[in-house]
């Protein structure tokens, strides 16, 4: 009996699904590590190992005193075993003797890591026009082209850096926007955070290169609690670029981190991130627990912030990167793809709140679901009584692939006033069989059919991030998901 | 390759689905320049028959041969099969969303261009190319930019059909029921595409319910398709035979 050509469609699937993780590799290195738990003694050795100011540690024990009285989230389209939070190790840093002056002094180890994942930290190879703070674990590596930015009054520096360098900025901003019991996972975050990104861009200032931050877990029993912060002061801009991945293990990691963004008056922050964490195998063993709070205030007249997200890999997404839209005729944005396979889980989406008048936002989700996962769309639009004339436009998609995946969209607006104009579109399609076999028909290879497919789902989302970057995602997606059609 | 044999020679073909066999014992012998009609009332078999020979997954060939000019398809994937120059007119062409036609059209040109080691055209070149197909099934470039038959009305489906039809040029053309549905005009348009399209090097299969298709092309050969296999072959008087008197008399 011969089944026609449906062995070779299949076996090509198999192959392409298989596809390893790429940045599935671990760095062997020595580690000074605080012993897994957490407790208040944790906490103050975590700040005593940073040197950190006084105000910190009351902040940390505050988050930590908060924390202990709060319950995990359930809200959440989610599942997942209970989190041993007394299972993590929350500090875990490449053994360094000192602050290091030089990349010279940086662990060869690591400069080939960050090597290896395609982040190059030496400067003389200015390839792109980006500078990258490197964050390892649960400490900062590197930042290139400090000096450079330094000319234009730019800071861009690790945030344990700044804590030591910029307190003032740091007890002013910190926790501003995110504050300290939001939410769980930023009261978790708020107590053990350890490392993370700190940018300010002055007045007037148009920042000269594209900044970044890459994260990346290496370790398989420690958690990564980072804290981003980024100020554009009047009349400034940025371009922001997050970039992770983590080895691939059996076990999961929990991630959980904290970015605030902040824009004054005709200021503008874009933040894209394209999250490649390692996502489980294909029987949903192993992988990174991703419980992120991103929320970005536009505190002044004009402002605007722009999220761009391409959320592939983790376990577990749950992320909301939302703004509030407080300056007059500020300006919020969120665009996202979400694309779950095999057994991952996401709920994500945005909150745009809006109290000043006039003010806009606009939201694009596309949620892509193969193999068994799930993709959630959860999304809030909430315009006050004083936000007059606000507008905003909303758009959900998702894509299914396959039989057995679940797409959900939970859009929710709460209008306050008469003078506000809302739209939401929303739609539902699916990549099944018969598209495939109808591309097939006419000559066009799976590959080409599911990226063609993938990247016209995705197009208004990929055109919003930085060009390195769009390239990159369109990759990334065709990769994880050629084969998992059919 | 066999420069003497028949374009399409099938012999003993049996096929199911889910362990439904549709074709039993099916054969059919196609030779170039010729235009064959099959007929059949519902379930017979006509859809499964165009299916199985542009290779749809979802069917097994439990026996029998299709030999393409003298070679046997039946290992070969979709997309082989395509490039050798089989072609499906679907009956129900699938919306494919966020894909413009015009990427569509010419990713499908272009793979046709590198299987036969032909230079790949690029946009520009290709919009000269397509723009004169659209002509011929009086289609404008408009519908180039829309995303493949996402909310074309059933004719216009039809006609993309047959527009893809003459861009890949195929040297076996199946048209499973592309008269259904469309109203005179549009029957007229695409009938006059199509015996533009053919050529004594081509062959056409037409699959249809209704004579009025065969008003408008000339078939070579009517068949009549009855649970699975073929029960009379005739000239075009068997469709003017089977519009009066149905079926039911063939068995």
């Amino acid at each position: 009996m011969i089944n026609q050509s449906n062995k070779v469609l299949n076996t090509n699937i198999t192959k392409l699904v298989n596809k390893p993780y790429q940045y599935g590799f671990s760095t062997k290195i020595e580690k000074d590590i605080i012993e897994k738990g957490l407790n208040e003694e944790t906490i103050k050795l975590i700040s005593k190992k940073k040197i950190e100011p006084d105000f910190l540690l009351k902040f940390r024990l505050k988050a930590y005193k908060k924390w202990k009285k709060m319950q995990e989230p359930t809200w959440a389209y989610l599942k997942f075993p209970q989190i041993n939070y007394q299972d993590i190790i929350y500090y875990s840093a490449p053994k360094v003797q000192k602050k290091l002056k030089t990349l010279d002094e940086v662990d060869p180890e690591l400069l080939e890591t960050f090597e290896k994942l395609g982040i190059s930290l030496t400067e003389q190879k200015r390839l792109t026009n980006v500078a990258v703070d490197a964050v390892f674990d649960s400490v900062s590596i590197a930042t290139t082209f400090q000096d450079e930015l330094n000319e234009f009054g730019v800071i861009f520096s690790s945030i344990s850096e700044a804590i030591h360098d910029y307190p003032e900025l740091i007890e002013k901003y910190l926790g501003s926007v995110v504050p300290i019991g939001d939410n769980y996972f930023s009261a978790l975050n708020s107590a053990v955070f350890t490392d993370g990104s700190f940018c300010y861009i002055p007045k007037n200032v148009i920042c000269p290169l594209d900044l970044s931050t890459y994260f990346r877990i290496n370790d398989s029993k420690s958690g990564q609690f980072e804290r981003t912060l980024i100020i554009s002061e009047k009349n400034s801009k940025v371009n922001y670029l997050e970039g992770c991945t983590a080895p691939q293990y059996d076990t999961n990691q929990l991630h959980a981190a904290i970015v605030e963004l902040i824009t004054l008056e005709n200021a503008s922050i874009k933040y894209s991130t394209v999250q490649n964490w390692y996502s489980g195998n294909e029987f949903g063993v192993g992988g990174i627990y991703n419980f992120v709070t991103k929320r970005g205030l536009c505190a002044g007249k004009n402002s605007k912030i722009s999220w761009t997200q391409v959320e592939t890999g983790s376990s577990i997404t749950w992320k909301y990167p939302s703004c509030l839209l407080i300056g007059e005729a500020s300006q919020g944005e969120f665009y996202s793809v979400a694309l779950t396979n095999n057994y991952q889980q996401a709920d994500t989406g945005t909150k745009m709140i809006h109290l000043g008048k006039n003010t806009r936002s606009r939201v694009i989700s596309k949620g892509i679901s193969a193999g068994h996962s799930k993709n959630t769309y959860r999304g809030l639009i909430n315009i006050n009584n004083k936000a007059l004339g606000a507008r905003n436009y909303s758009q959900c998609d998702s894509l299914l692939i396959g039989n057995l995946s679940n797409a959900n969209t939970f859009p929710f607006i709460s209008v306050q006033n008469s003078t506000t104009k809302i739209e939401h579109e929303a739609s539902t399609s699916k990549i099944g069989e018969e598209q495939i076999f109808y591309f097939l028909q006419r000559g066009i290879c799976l590959e080409k059919a599911v990226e063609l497919m993938i990247s016209g789902f995705c197009r208004e989302v990929f055109t919003e991030l930085p060009l390195e970057f769009a390239a990159e995602a369109d990759r990334l997606l065709t990769l994880k998901l050629e084969g998992s059609v059919g | 390759m066999n420069l003497n044999s028949p374009l399409l020679e099938i012999k003993d073909l049996q096929v199911s689905i889910n362990e439904n066999e549709i074709l039993k014992k099916l054969n059919l012998t196609i030779n170039k320049g010729e235009i064959h009609a099959i007929m059949g009332p519902n379930g017979s078999g006509k859809s499964t028959f165009s299916k199985v020979l542009a290779g749809h997954p979802a069917y097994s060939v439990l026996n029998g041969e299709i030999l393409f000019k003298g070679s046997s398809i039946l290992p070969l994937d979709p997309e082989e099969r395509s490039h050798l120059g089989i072609f499906l007119a679907f009956q129900y062409p699938i919306e494919i969303p966020g894909v413009s036609n015009e990427d569509f059209l010419r990713l499908a040109y272009n793979a046709k261009q590198k299987f036969s080691n032909k230079l790949e055209v690029d946009p520009i070149e290709f919009l000269g190319i397509i723009n004169k197909t659209l002509e011929l099934v009086n289609m404008s470039p408009l519908f180039l930019s829309r995303n493949v038959n996402e909310g074309f009305s059933g004719g216009e489906k039809k006609r993309n059909e047959i527009l893809q039809m003459i861009l890949l040029d195929s040297e076996l053309s199946i048209l499973d029921e592309t008269d259904s549905g469309l109203d005179i005009d549009a029957l007229k348009i695409i009938s006059t595409g199509i015996n533009k399209f053919m050529t004594p090097d081509k062959a056409i299969v037409l699959i249809t319910h209704y004579q009025r298709l065969l008003d408008y092309i000339n078939p070579t050969y009517v068949h009549v398709m009855q649970n699975g296999k073929i029960v009379k072959t005739g000239s075009s008087d068997l469709a003017k035979e089977l519009e009066n008197k149905g079926y039911e008399w063939l068995t």
